[in-house]
């Protein structure tokens, strides 16, 4: 290793934060020398191609095998017959459900890790997801309330009070929200999170049968009616999370250098909290915990464009969906009839791609 | 032949597969103040790691009092030859007189933790460094400046007689970049064998007793600095056009680089 | 402050050691408290003639057969999880590369489970959970390694493998039949009921094996903190000293997790606790071990007293009691 490497990993052990020398012009972090925005356009536009074919993919294949024509009269015929119901009724909504699922995580993730500068900021690190599984076992074991349409208001609620909590938890304190800091906060606190629900489920058995389904993640058993409900805060957090990107890349710089940017500081940090909590908050509630998609796509996607927030943002919400849609066909191919939950499958194929770059390099570069 | 403790014959260096240097062969005259010096990424700090065991060599070997460096134990290679690396890390919330202490760690055994020796090596590393009076401040909490002259400080109370040092004046000021240079200056005095990697070259030449110039991973010269210092090496090494003359204050040479228009002239 | 007896002498910080004498303290009130309550009990005299084999047989019974190997344990137990997080937060310079987060407790669960559902009996899962955990560790040191372990590098390779293995835990349960599901369920949250001497044993004599060797290394590891370079020029050998250290700490870390299942965030808070409490700089490995027996056997106690009768697993406890304490302490925290 090197010794500047070292250095480098050294520093970032040491605080976990990385902020990468700066090269480009006007001390903004440019995309990488030679990746020009003609070729990050025509690279969003194939990633683009890619989650429509996935997409396609996730309607067609399935656990009950269905001829392509037959899908294709499901929409432009349909006649009311049950492998035109399963697609019109079950994977359509899956699919849609996977695409918004897939892009609010990974913007999310992408955000939580500007706005932290720390590599490893995930909504199951922040606590989020745990806080979020909290709401749930509440609504299911205290309150009894089964329906899905019902307890995803506890999910969602979870999530944003957890991530208030540990943000507010992280900023306070003479050096405001170092990295280290905030994680630590985030594992604490869903910590305790995690104590209650299994405490709770220890003295409720049925409601352990349910929740260990939940858990896992799943985009399976979800109606067209949740992803009607969750659409417009998945909406509205996309947007505003896609706006950020100016500011966030200034504050990439550390906070003085963003203040003497003219970025309200303040301001940046809040609108990326509720940002993330909209997304976190929609995304668990209609998937469960999914562990790991906000954290390895926006890896990832570094790695291929450059620390420009102005790119990793829309390739983080195009890209995480590709992935997460993609785990999910293959989850229901590989043990037909039955499947294999996304999260399951999505961690099974992460986790060796995030060691790979764990090891190749620093994946660490924000 | 002038007698030497620590020297390196037929070092190839390389990080992973990226070979630095090789076959470089290296001595350090003993008592002398020597200063490595040459562009960026020409190898001096790479083979300042290597004189100091930080890195292995892929071939050759440093010797150390005759023995290779790598087959003495480690921690006796430590009361003999000290190192202050580039960059280290500072352990939260650690204070000035315990990250000093630490610097006695290769005299001390488990049941030896704390002698007057210790103290006394401590008390004066912190004397000679200036920095007694910041003893119970949080190293976090200093200067970049402070903060280097406590790390010097650690490394003093290793109480080496040969001690290595690479770049100790990065993020000092000029002053006190000189106040440390001084130090090694009366450490030298005081019998020590200094070794620093040094950026500047005026610096260099003012200090050193010997000079070791290099470039793209070899030794271009070594010596005497009002020896071998010359305009014709200057711009072999640095690419710089410039004017030697004396240094007013200590008679070895000073760089003048060629002023803009000269430059142009020369060249049209 | 300075001990010096002849040519000995030992470096001792006033604070350090006051934290020190007072973590003994509760934990000796902790375990007395444990010893005596309950549903039968035992005034404290008592408990000194049970112990030693003078008192009457029900409470020699229920003290030294029944409630004694339970405190042991999970002083043995803390106190191993402690010193497990302490080696490997010092190794990573990072409060997040403790065992239970870079996929080492993960790993002991993925055996614990898997010994579950093979139907094993108690020793059997012990044992899954030992060599769950071993084998975790041996291969994150291996695909972390790369001519050397750099501490960032461990935390990412574990926090992928602890995902994998999270999944892979969760996949497991969800093919599971809902008893050994349950089972597994409560194993997992960590539990000491039940715990007898012969769980007590295998802790004890890996304390015995590793303490010492903790000791040897714990000023080396201190000087690492600093980064290689200063460490190797102050005559350490830092890959021996970290292979050394490695090993240990995934022992620890196996040996507690076999004897009471992967018990929540002992590892993680208590080396970050006794270091806000003794105000040191970096982790200590004397105060984090203390610092884990007190938390586990104190959450012990609290979860079987707490919701009499219904008796709570003590790792919901721990993650409740120590979350809830590092919450508040980082809220005043100055670093």
């Amino acid at each position: 290793m090197r010794p500047a490497e070292e250095t480098a990993d050294a520093a970032e052990a040491a605080g976990l934060a990385v902020s990468e020398p700066v090269a480009g012009t006007g001390g903004v972090p440019d995309a990488k020398a030679g990746r020009r925005p003609p070729v990050l356009v025509a690279g969003l536009v194939v990633t683009f191609g890619v989650l429509v074919l996935v997409a396609l993919a996730s309607v067609a294949l399935g656990a009950r095998s269905v001829p392509f024509g037959t899908v294709i009269d499901a929409f432009i015929a349909p006649n009311g017959s049950s492998d035109h119901t399963v697609i019109r009724e079950l994977r359509v909504p899956r699919t849609l459900l996977g695409l918004g699922v897939g892009a609010t995580l990974g913007l999310a993730g992408a955000l939580m890790q500007s706005l932290t500068r720390n590599p490893l900021a995930d909504p199951g690190l922040l606590g989020i997801n745990q806080g979020a599984a909290l709401g749930v076992t509440l609504a299911l074991g205290l309150f009894g309330l089964g329906d899905p349409t019902v307890y995803f208001w506890f999910a969602f609620g979870g999530a944003a009070l957890a991530s208030f909590i540990v943000y507010t938890l992280a900023s306070s304190g003479r050096s405001g929200s170092s990295p280290v800091r905030l994680a630590l906060a985030g594992v604490a606190f869903g910590m305790v999170c995690t104590a209650i629900s299994s405490a709770i489920l220890r003295m409720d058995s049925e409601t352990f049968d349910r929740m260990r389904f939940w858990l896992t993640g799943s985009l399976a058993g979800q109606t067209a009616d949740t992803l009607v409900r969750l659409a417009p805060f998945m909406a509205a957090g996309l947007v505003l999370g896609l706006l950020l990107a100016r500011p966030l890349n200034m504050l990439a710089l550390g906070d003085d250098a963003g203040k003497a940017l003219g970025v309200a500081v303040n301001r940046t940090r809040i609108l990326t909290g509720v940002a993330v909590t909209l997304l976190c908050g929609a995304a668990t509630a209609a998937a469960g915990p999914l562990w790991f998609v906000g954290l390895i796509v926006p890896h990832a996607v570094r790695a291929a464009v450059g620390p420009d927030q102005r790119w990793v943002l829309p390739y983080s919400a195009l890209a995480a969906p590709v992935l997460l849609l993609g785990a999910d066909v293959i989850g229901r191919l590989i043990a037909r009839p039955g499947e294999v939950q996304v999260g399951i499958v999505w961690a099974v194929i992460g986790a060796p791609i995030f060691i790979l770059m764990a090891r190749r390099k620093r994946v660490a570069a924000l | 032949m002038v007698s030497s403790r620590l020297s390196g014959t037929g070092l190839t260096l390389a990080y992973d597969q990226r070979v630095v240097a090789t076959d470089l062969s290296v001595t350090i005259p003993d008592a002398s103040f020597t200063v490595i010096i040459g562009p960026n990424a020409c190898g001096k700090s790479t083979l300042l790691r290597a004189l100091a065991r930080m890195l292995k060599p892929k071939a050759g070997a440093v010797h150390l009092d005759g023995s290779v460096i790598t087959s003495l134990p480690s921690k006796e290679v430590a009361r003999r030859l000290g190192l202050l690396p580039q960059s280290s890390i500072v352990p939260d919330g650690i204070t000035v007189a315990d990250l000093v202490a630490r610097g006695r760690y290769p005299h001390q055994k488990l049941m030896r933790q704390w002698s007057k020796a210790d103290e006394a090596a401590v008390a004066e590393a912190m004397r000679a460094t200036d920095v007694a009076g910041l003893a119970d401040r949080i190293v976090d909490e200093l200067s970049g400046g402070q903060r280097q002259r406590v790390w010097l400080a650690m490394a003093l109370a290793q109480e080496t007689p040969i001690l290595l040092l690479d770049e100790p004046t990065t993020y000092l000021d000029i002053s006190h970049q000189i106040e440390v240079l001084d130090l090694c200056a009366d450490l030298h005095e005081a019998g020590r064998t200094m070794v620093a990697v040094l950026h500047d070259l005026n610096q260099a030449c003012r200090y050193a007793t010997h000079l070791i110039v290099m470039r793209a991973g070899e030794i271009v010269a070594a010596g005497d600095p009002t020896e071998i210092v010359t305009p014709e090496l200057v711009e072999q090494v640095f690419d710089l056009r410039c004017e030697i003359i004396q240094d007013p204050q200590t008679g070895t040479p000073l760089i003048v680089p060629e002023a803009r228009r000269r430059v142009a002239a020369a060249t049209a | 402050m300075n001990v010096r007896v002849g040519s000995w002498s030992v470096r001792l910080a006033p604070r350090a050691l006051l934290v020190t004498v007072l973590l003994i303290l509760i934990g000796c009130a902790v375990s007395v408290a444990a010893l005596a309550t309950g549903e039968f009990t035992v005034p404290v005299p008592d408990i000194i003639d049970a112990l030693f084999g003078q008192g009457t047989p029900v409470a020699e019974l229920i003290v030294s057969k029944l409630r004694a190997p339970r405190v042991v344990t999970g002083l043995l137990v803390g106190a191993a999880f402690g010193l497990s997080g302490a080696i490997f937060q010092s190794l990573t310079r990072n409060p997040l590369g403790s065992p239970d987060f870079i996929g080492f407790t993960a790993g002991a669960s993925t055996g614990g489970i898997l010994a579950v559902v093979a139907g094993g009996s108690a020793l059997v899962i012990a044992g899954g959970a030992l060599l769950g955990c071993v084998a975790t560790a041996a291969l994150v040191y291996l695909l972390a390694y790369r001519g050397g372990v750099a501490g960032y590098r461990l935390v990412l390779v574990g926090i992928g493998a602890n995902a994998l293995l999270l999944a892979v835990n969760s996949y497991l349960l969800t093919r599971a039949n809902i008893n050994d599901a349950a089972t597994a369920g409560a194993w997992l949250t960590g539990s000491l009921s039940g715990r007898g001497w012969d769980h007590a044993v295998p802790v004890a004599l890996a304390l015995a094996v590793l303490l010492p060797l903790c000791a040897a290394i714990s000023r080396p590891m201190r000087m690492i903190e600093m980064g290689d370079d200063a460490a190797r020029a102050m005559g350490i050998r830092v890959e021996v000293v970290r292979a050394a250290a490695i090993a240990a700490g995934v022992l620890l870390s196996g040996v507690a997790t076999a004897a009471a299942g992967p018990v929540a965030f002992v590892a993680l808070a208590s080396p970050q606790l006794a270091r806000r409490l003794t105000r040191s700089p970096g982790v200590t490995m004397a105060s984090s071990a203390l610092m884990g027996a007190v938390l586990l056997t104190a959450a012990d106690l609290a979860a079987q007293r707490l919701l009499a009768p219904t008796q709570l697993p003590v790792g919901v406890l721990t993650a409740a009691i120590g979350g809830t304490y590092l919450v508040l302490l980082l809220r005043k925290d100055r670093h």
